[in-house]
């Protein structure tokens, strides 16, 4: 025992040792958590918006003024000509054009469909269209605003908006980000530690010892399990406190399964490690095998039910896929063990398939 | 030299797919013997080592290690033997001090027993300014006395030392092999795999591997004499030319000036 106590002190001096990795380990799932919240938000404001008005009248008077009146747009200009537009999109000046035809307010009151052309920058395919539904949901709201005549006042197509406030998008990459993070410090950092021995040769002196392989495992992966533990912890907390990401179950049952998806990823990373002999080789491995199928096919960001069949499928082996809705189950619906038995049941075969594949892997290198 | 067999080989064998990179070697080595391994690179050596340690199973033959099968007995051949590789087995990242105690506890010593021996070795290596510096800040030599010193540090039966001495200045090669008859004189046995030649004169018997067979074995002045050359370096040289694989030959003989 005191072998393996040994091997766990000096596991724990290397990661010590190593401040960059250290900190990189400990801040990676604190900045995730930032930019991520920050960054993927479908919702945008203080759109930079210009009007193009060539015959100003009532309706476009009331409209403009209800552009005016929000948070959301700050008008930039007010042109009379369509021309005029294009070089102040070039220029960035602009992100969003409402152009009023003449007789806007003729058209209207005679029942008629009157035009209105919505421009916008779609450079980011996703701030564009959020911009537009923006537009949309204003001119939604004063034409119903409108007394309605003839019962058929259209003036556009109307797409509802959905406003997708902050904590909507938080509360789904959350979970995610559990996996993500949890991928790269045990799956990815095993494998880098374990290859790294093979490097430097320090891991024949270890297979030349009495030590168990078991003990050399165990030695090398649980300081990795410590910190993968540390780290779901850090972004429980961080989610919680900035951006008020609710956990409605039990924090006890998420951890539980936390810790069976860790057993998962170190899984991944010993047996990624057993296959090559260069960081390098086992790094690209780990990142293919483990956080590109998790960004890509586990419905972090991407829902599963919009992908091609085939892509589906592929997901039931992604562990992170399961990982992920179990712990959105947790945190945002609250259920319990009894609700995700499946998904339970799939990860731990999962880690016992994967433990004992990876066991084997490394005592096959004994031989 | 007592009469006690510390490693026993007989027709040792180890294939890789269709390549033999053992081929039948058969060799005793006594107790407390200091035996060199000579060989030009991919001649073997290494992959015979690998065997008799336990890290990789032979294709055909039988070895004995320490009185140890090679095939049912790995675990106790591993109580009984030190490793030193040719990549030196230390931990770049950790102290002199750190380093051996970790080996202490991987061979189960206890504290008392870690402490009294962590001092030893560092007076006789005159490296206790240099006990709390991380190993990669000191020299190459000095790391190489310390790998030895804790391959070394269980009090092995029997030590493997896989080319200790590639890379080293010729003053710390002789340190190196006082170190070695040190240990050979407390009754350690020392199989050593060098491609210096003139380390193969510190031996007591030689055997010269060539594409994976013995093709020479015995003591240095015996071998000298047999094959009626002046040096074990010109016995290595007409012995690498007749290698049908010829690819180690001339790096052999570079290897051995």
């Amino acid at each position: 025992m005191s072998a393996l106590w040994g091997l766990l002190r000096k596991e724990m001096l290397h990661i010590l040792r190593d401040r960059r990795t250290l900190v990189v380990l400990i801040l990676m799932p604190i900045v995730e958590v930032l930019l991520f919240g920050f960054s993927i938000r479908t919702d945008v404001t203080d759109v930079r918006l210009a009007i193009v008005d060539p015959a100003p009248d009532a309706a476009t008077l009331a409209l403009r003024n209800r552009f005016a009146a929000g948070a959301l747009f700050h008008t930039v200009a007010v042109l009379s000509r369509h021309d005029d537009l294009e070089p102040m999109f070039q220029t960035d000046a602009i992100q969003l054009a409402v152009e009023f035809p003449p007789n806007f307010a003729r058209t209207l009151a005679r029942g008629g469909a009157a035009q209105v052309h919505v421009i916008t920058d779609a450079t980011e395919p996703n701030s564009g269209t959020a911009r537009q539904n923006y537009v949309a949901a204003v001119i939604d709201a004063y034409q119903q605003s409108l007394p309605a005549p003839t019962g058929s006042v259209r003036i556009v197509p109307s797409v509802r908006a959905r406003f997708n406030p902050t904590l909507a998008s938080s509360n789904l990459f959350v979970p995610g980000l559990l996996a993500f993070v949890l991928n790269i410090i045990a799956a990815l950092m095993t494998a880098l530690s374990l290859t790294r021995e093979k490097e430097t040769g320090t891991m024949e002196a270890l297979l030349v010892s009495p030590l168990r392989p078991w003990q050399i495992i165990v030695g090398k992966v649980a300081p990795y399990l410590a910190i993968g533990f540390i780290g779901v912890l850090a972004v429980l907390v961080e989610a919680s406190v900035v951006f008020h990401v609710p956990i409605r179950g039990s924090v006890t049952l998420l951890l539980a399964e936390g810790t069976l998806f860790i057993l998962v990823a170190l899984s991944i990373g010993i047996l990624v490690s057993a296959r090559t002999s260069s960081q390098r080789v086992a790094m690209m491995g780990a990142m293919l095998g483990t956080m590109l199928p998790t960004q890509m096919l586990s419905g972090f960001i991407f829902p599963i039910e919009s992908m091609p069949r085939v892509l589906q499928w592929i997901t039931l082996i992604v562990p992170a896929r399961w990982f992920v809705t179990i712990a959105r189950g947790i945190m945002l619906k609250g259920v319990g063990i009894g609700y995700l038995a499946t998904e339970t049941l799939v990860l731990a075969v999962m880690a016992l398939v994967l433990l004992v594949a990876s066991t084997r892997s490394f005592s096959v290198r004994l031989e | 030299m007592s009469d006690e067999v510390a490693i026993h080989a007989s027709g040792l064998t180890r294939t890789f797919g269709a390549f033999t990179a053992v081929d039948h070697i058969s060799f005793d080595v006594g107790a407390g013997e200091v035996f060199g391994f000579l060989g030009a690179n991919g001649a073997g050596k290494t992959t015979a080592i690998r065997m008799l340690t336990g890290l990789l199973a032979p294709s055909a033959g039988e070895a004995t290690v320490a009185g140890h099968d090679v095939y049912r007995e790995t675990e106790a051949i591993k109580r009984d033997i030190g490793y030193m590789s040719q990549r030196f087995s230390l931990y770049d990242d950790l102290t002199v001090r750190e380093n051996i105690r970790l080996y202490g506890g991987i061979y189960d010593l206890t504290d008392a027993t870690i402490r009294e021996r962590t001092q030893r070795i560092l007076s006789r290596l005159g490296l206790q300014h240099v006990e709390n510096t991380l190993v990669h800040a000191i020299p190459l030599g000095w790391k190489q006395k310390l790998a030895l010193s804790v391959a070394l540090l269980h009090e092995p039966r029997i030590v493997f030392l896989d080319e200790p001495t590639s890379g080293v200045d010729p003053i710390t090669r002789r340190q190196f092999w006082e170190l070695i008859y040190e240990a050979s004189h407390g009754g350690t046995t020392v199989l050593v795999t060098t491609h210096y030649m003139d380390e193969a004169e510190y031996c007591d018997r030689v055997s010269i591997m060539v594409a994976g067979r013995i093709a020479a074995i015995g003591t240095p002045a015996e071998l000298e004499r047999t094959h009626g050359v002046e040096s074990i370096d010109e016995l290595f040289v007409q012995l690498a030319r007749n290698d049908p694989n010829a690819r180690g030959a001339a790096g052999g003989g570079g290897a051995a000036a």
